[in-house]
């Protein structure tokens, strides 16, 4: 029997997260536990933290020049922003899906998914191989690709990109696996493929997913947060925040009276 | 109404006749010239020409081979040196933008750009042939390489920076280090636009006459040896269109014709190599 591609998960805690650009204080000070198996979903209008948020939880932020991150993260029992801790090790723990697909421009379909073992040195083929065909499998996409393995990876249709994507994500064995809105360039059908495989996948992996769409999150998600000017107004179980929301601005938002 | 719309398509019509007319008058000169290298030069052109070496002076017959040779072995020194220090240059100005060093590269890689060929040619004189105290393929090699850094520099520095940022971080998400997501990801995606660059810069290198004259210097005989004053192409043409016997000038034109017919093909070939790569954008 096959090691299983996701062997372990855990949970999300943040305390008391700030984060800059620059001058500009984007964060100012989440602190929110997420919890593993599960998909959390981030909601708020435009400008208000939610990515960087996101971007924060497997040290991407600090990749923009000038930007900086306070407070701390913790991964099981680990804090990513502790001294000793090495980002690149934190990416390869806590995956990470972007808006838009992006798979390598001179790679196959294969190549692509296989990216993050073979980049980091695994010599063996055959290992690849197997690993390339659960992650397209858990990815739903294996179907679709299984006789173009060999093709460019930027010649599928943009969902089949972004579950693309996600397999690659996927092929490194990631305990997190972090969405930055994957859907909002992608048209109806493959947004819905996109959350039922969100959904899929949380049985094995926790899954934080940052979207503008509310109806998604309310579709996909178990907890939903809400960011408003880089701060998180109301946490919480995604029923009770959609239909009783404790707080005046979250009612504003999810009613659509600004956002 | 009527009038104006009229109007605006004369002048549409006017100005697309006029850009095509420049389009032309860029493209004239360059088939003038290749029209008339092939008339002149094609009947120099023999089998003799690409494997004898030169004849005695104002003897009929001889060839080039020499020269032929010599410009192949000085443009692969170029390479060897330009090429690694170029591509690398460049990606480290498009990776690090924002640095002292890159700011001050980037600056020196125009300058260099600027200063005129044939002091490039002094400049190895005094860094290689005077210590060594001959003329040699090294010295030819070497300041065709320094006239090649800059343009392969700032070529691939600005095809590097157009692999979008997107990518750059989809690899460094997989826990692969910079080091190696540059090397891995970055400059294959960028290769194509890369090699077309470097074989811009190769082509004009090849054709250069004034930083070899007192480097590599010419050489009549063969010459396998870089310590050795090595022929070139350009100088050969030089010598021979301004020598007083008609064969040799006939083999100036022959030699013009070789010359630029090895910087088309380069160019040709490249072009395909990169074409079967994926294209950027």
């Amino acid at each position: 029997m096959r090691a299983p591609l996701i062997d372990r998960t855990t949970g999300i805690q943040a305390g008391d997260v700030h984060a800059w650009f620059d001058k500009l204080h984007a964060l100012r000070g989440i602190t929110m536990t997420i919890p593993e198996r599960k998909v959390t979903a981030i909601i708020g209008p435009s400008g208000c933290g939610k990515s960087t948020f996101l971007r924060c939880l497997n040290r991407m932020h600090e990749l923009v020049p000038g930007a900086r991150v306070g407070g701390r993260v913790l991964l099981g029992e680990e804090n990513i922003y502790s001294d000793g801790s090495d980002p690149v090790l934190i990416r390869r723990r806590v995956g990470m899906v972007f808006q838009k697909a992006n798979p390598f421009p001179t790679m196959s379909i294969y190549d692509n998914v296989g990216a993050g073992l073979t980049l980091a040195g695994e010599r063996s083929r055959r290992r690849v191989e197997q690993v390339v065909e659960q992650s397209l499998r858990a990815a739903a996409l294996w179907d679709e690709v299984k006789d173009r393995l060999h093709k460019p990876g930027t010649s599928l249709s943009g969902g089949q990109q972004q579950r693309l994507c996600i397999a690659r994500a996927l092929a490194v064995s990631p305990e997190v696996l972090l969405m930055d809105e994957p859907a909002s360039a992608l048209d109806p059908a493959s947004t819905l493929r996109i959350e039922e495989l969100a959904r899929d996948l949380a049985q094995e992996i926790t899954i934080v997913i940052v979207t503008h769409n509310m109806q998604q999150a309310a579709r996909v998600s178990d907890l939903t947060g809400f960011f408003l000017d880089g701060e998180l107004i109301e946490f919480g179980a995604t029923n009770d925040l959609f239909t009783r929301p404790t707080d005046r601005r979250t009612e504003d938002y999810i009613t659509g009276r600004f956002g | 109404m009527d009038r104006r719309y009229r109007r605006r398509r004369w002048t549409n019509s006017a100005m697309a006749v006029l850009a095509g007319s420049c389009t032309l008058a860029v493209l004239t000169p360059l088939f003038l010239i290749l029209g008339f290298l092939a008339r002149t030069g094609l009947g120099a052109l023999n089998w003799d020409f690409f494997t004898q070496l030169p004849g005695a002076a104002g003897e009929p017959g001889g060839g080039m081979a020499n020269a032929i040779a010599g410009t192949l072995v000085l443009v692969a020194l170029a390479a060897a040196i330009g090429i690694p220090v170029g591509v690398l240059g460049g990606t480290f100005l498009s990776e690090y933008p924002g640095t002292r060093l890159s700011r001050t590269a980037r600056f020196a890689a125009d300058v260099m750009n600027g200063i005129p060929s044939i002091v490039i040619g002094l400049f190895a004189y005094v860094l290689i042939v005077l210590p060594l105290r001959h003329f040699s393929a090294l010295a030819g090699g070497v300041a065709l390489g320094m006239m090649l850094i800059p343009t392969v520099m700032r070529t691939t520095e600005e095809i590097v920076r157009l692999v979008p940022q997107s990518v750059r971080e989809a690899s460094l998400a997989l826990g692969i280090p910079q080091w190696k997501t540059t090397l891995r990801v970055v400059l294959p995606t960028a290769a194509a636009g890369i090699v077309t660059g470097i074989m811009v810069g190769v082509a004009r290198i090849a054709g250069e006459t004034a930083p070899l004259l007192f480097t590599a210097f010419g050489n009549r005989f063969w010459n396998w040896d870089f310590l050795q004053p090595i022929a070139a192409l350009p100088i050969q043409i030089f010598a021979y269109a301004i020598s007083p016997f008609d064969d040799w000038h006939r083999q100036a034109w022959a030699g013009a014709l070789v010359l630029v017919a090895m910087v088309l093909i380069a160019n040709v070939a490249a072009r395909y190599a990169a074409g079967r790569q994926v294209k950027l954008r």
